[in-house]
């Protein structure tokens, strides 16, 4: 790695600081300008007015506005997310520490899988461009990629559990482990259990991107192929195959590489619709629940991950960009 | 120096003089393009449809239990719902409520976007560097995270779905327009404006904008589709279009618990979004195609 690109990493991590003090404040001018107040969503109605005046105290909801502010951006700087408004009052970060992994378990297989499939197809249609091949996907992916996520899941749902389904490909279609037999398993087979919950959630999630990511790899492909070193590659005698793989895919790779950061969030996004779906325990439900419970630190660490999920990818991206391509300069 | 306003007169005339004016020649590419002119005819058919619905297939006043959840048959065409309701005629009124939603929302975003970016790009400087430090802390929420939020939070209507879906789309068309202004500004036309003492706002609607405009043309039309699919998303969540209105993410809601005995009621509004969002990516397609000279379909 050179002093430049080290220099630039350090840059980059620099400028997202307020970025994610950004995203900190908005959430938490969002939860405090909403109507309403937190301690009415769990207090019964017969509460007395002391006992309300009392929980709001104990959460520091009486403060002023500015104090309230400062002691979340304090406690956030120092990774203490508190304490969840409902549910026994557990630690926040022990939510998380429970939902993140499953969630970013989701994201990131889905993440390799929408770019392998996404760039074998791109690479299928240039190679056989205006084919009935290329036809055939460009139309079947513009079909995925006009296609809720959400709903592809569904229909998912009801084909396997359908009875023309054979009984050989059986799936899950909810949860991420068999509660009734995965603590009996072998460490492999709660693996593969895992993976099969996995199938279903993955490509609700990941075929629209993969769809878009073709559209993307099969243009770039087709820039490439047209260059004049490709042109050499095949006068030099190359077969057809190690020109493609060789010489026009590696080149062709590098602006993909900055669709990570772009995919990055359509992924964390869709997961939260996804997760409902299959009933995945992750960032998305836990969102999902709290935001319906006004339980506001958790809605808060939620909301700043998944903004700190993007920050991350978008940095990741673009030293990965600059990393593959000498043309970049760091500025 | 010459009068631009003289020169682009000069050249307009001289163009459609000999019939080859740039929108002549990008609406010629348009029309040869089969897979838009595809996207746009369904995109009318379905127009025409919505705005007809209440005419051509008024809703029944009440639930309707004797023929509820019956499968698609030559009288109910793709079938009815867990309260009797025509799940056609559903689609139909949904269309209006999905379309009104992506054409305002992105009505919005684009304002609010090339408003952002041509003071950015024009302005510069520090100006430029805090509209672009808002563009980016917006773009790292991701949108939906941000709809559920601001819709769990503030109950949801059919206006407020608009402006929250407005106020998280327009990043991408400020960047856009920044980059164009940036690139336009330095041109003659613009520098001879300046020279000529035009103010700011003149020069910047006058003679930097509608060289900016097009590839605004294509993010929007890209982005109604984008919208809808939101849309669709936050009301499959509960958090969208509340009933009495209707919209096809609504419908895949209400059907869901139903959907291994009733599965039409789930799957037809889907193919309606489907159908739409990929007739407005045509379309767009279609557009970005006919617009850039530099791209060759």
């Amino acid at each position: 790695m050179s002093v430049g690109l080290l220099r630039y990493a350090g840059r980059r991590i620099l400028q997202a600081i307020p970025l994610l003090l950004g995203i900190l404040t908005l959430t938490f001018l969002l939860l405090h300008l909403a109507p309403g107040d937190p301690t009415a969503t769990y207090l019964t109605d017969n509460v007395s007015p002391e006992v309300v005046e009392q929980t709001r105290e104990r959460l520091g909801l009486d403060q002023p506005l500015p104090v309230q502010y400062a002691r979340w951006v304090t406690s956030f700087a120092t990774g203490d997310f508190g304490r969840s408004y409902v549910g026994g009052e557990s630690e926040v970060a022990e939510l998380i520490g429970a939902a993140l992994p499953n969630t970013l378990l989701l994201g990131l297989v889905s993440l390799v899988i929408i770019f392998v499939v996404g760039c074998w197809i791109g690479v299928i249609q240039a190679v056989r461009q205006y084919g009935i091949s290329d036809t055939t996907l460009t139309i079947g992916s513009l079909a995925l990629y006009s296609m809720p996520g959400f709903w592809l899941g569904l229909m998912l749902q009801i084909a396997v559990s359908s009875s023309w389904w054979p009984d050989a490909l059986a799936l899950p279609v909810s949860g991420m482990i068999d509660v009734r037999s995965h603590a009996s398993m072998s460490l492999l087979g709660q693996g593969v259990d895992v993976a099969r919950h996995l199938v279903l959630p993955t490509i609700g999630l990941g075929l629209a991107s993969a769809a878009g990511i073709a559209r993307y790899m099969r243009g770039e492909m087709l820039e490439v192929i047209h260059q004049d070193y490709i042109r050499t590659a095949r006068a030099k005698g190359l077969s057809e195959r190690r020109v493609i793989f060789r010489h026009a895919l590696r080149n062709a790779l590098i602006p993909i590489a900055s669709l990570l950061g772009l995919y990055l969030p359509i992924l964390i996004g869709g997961s939260v619709v996804i997760e409902k779906v299959f009933s995945w325990p992750g960032m998305g439900m836990l969102l999902y629940d709290s935001v319906y419970a006004r339980d506001y630190p958790v809605v808060m660490a939620v909301t700043f991950l998944f903004g700190a999920i993007v920050v991350a990818g978008n940095l990741i991206s673009d030293l990965l960009y600059a990393a593959v391509d000498p043309r970049i300069r760091y500025e | 120096m010459s009068d631009p306003a003289r020169v682009a007169t000069a050249v307009e005339s001289r163009a459609s003089a000999i019939g080859t004016s740039p929108w002549t020649i990008a609406r010629r590419r348009f029309l040869g393009r089969r897979q838009a002119m595809a996207g746009l005819a369904l995109l009318v058919i379905l127009a025409v449809l919505a705005l007809l619905a209440p005419a051509i297939a008024p809703m029944n006043p009440s639930v309707d239990l004797v023929n509820r959840l019956r499968p698609p048959s030559a009288v109910h065409w793709l079938g009815t719902d867990d309260a009797g309701y025509d799940i056609l005629r559903l689609l139909l009124h949904g269309a209006r409520v999905s379309l009104l939603i992506g054409f305002l929302s992105v009505g919005i975003a684009v304002t609010l976007g090339t408003t952002v970016g041509a003071v950015a790009g024009y302005a510069g400087r520090w100006v430029d560097a805090g509209l672009m430090r808002t563009v980016d802390l917006f773009l790292s929420v991701p949108r939906l995270v941000l709809l559920i939020t601001v819709a769990a939070l503030f109950g949801s209507s059919i206006s407020l779905i608009v402006v929250v879906l407005g106020l998280t789309g327009w990043m991408g068309v400020a960047r856009l327009v920044r980059g164009q202004v940036l690139a336009v500004k330095e041109r003659e036309h613009v520098l001879a404006a300046r020279a000529l003492g035009y103010r700011p706002l003149r020069i910047l609607l006058r003679h930097i904008l509608p060289n900016v405009l097009t590839p605004v043309i294509v993010a929007a039309t890209l982005g109604i589709g984008n919208a809808i699919l939101a849309e669709a998303a936050l009301s499959y969540l509960g958090l969208g279009v509340q009933p009495p209105d209707t919209s096809w993410g609504l419908i895949i809601y209400s059907g869901q618990d139903r959907m291994l005995d009733a599965w039409w009621i789930t799957a037809f509004p889907g193919i309606a979004i489907v159908l739409t969002v990929m007739a407005f990516n045509l379309v767009g397609d279609g557009l970005r195609d006919a617009l850039d000279p530099r791209h060759v379909p």
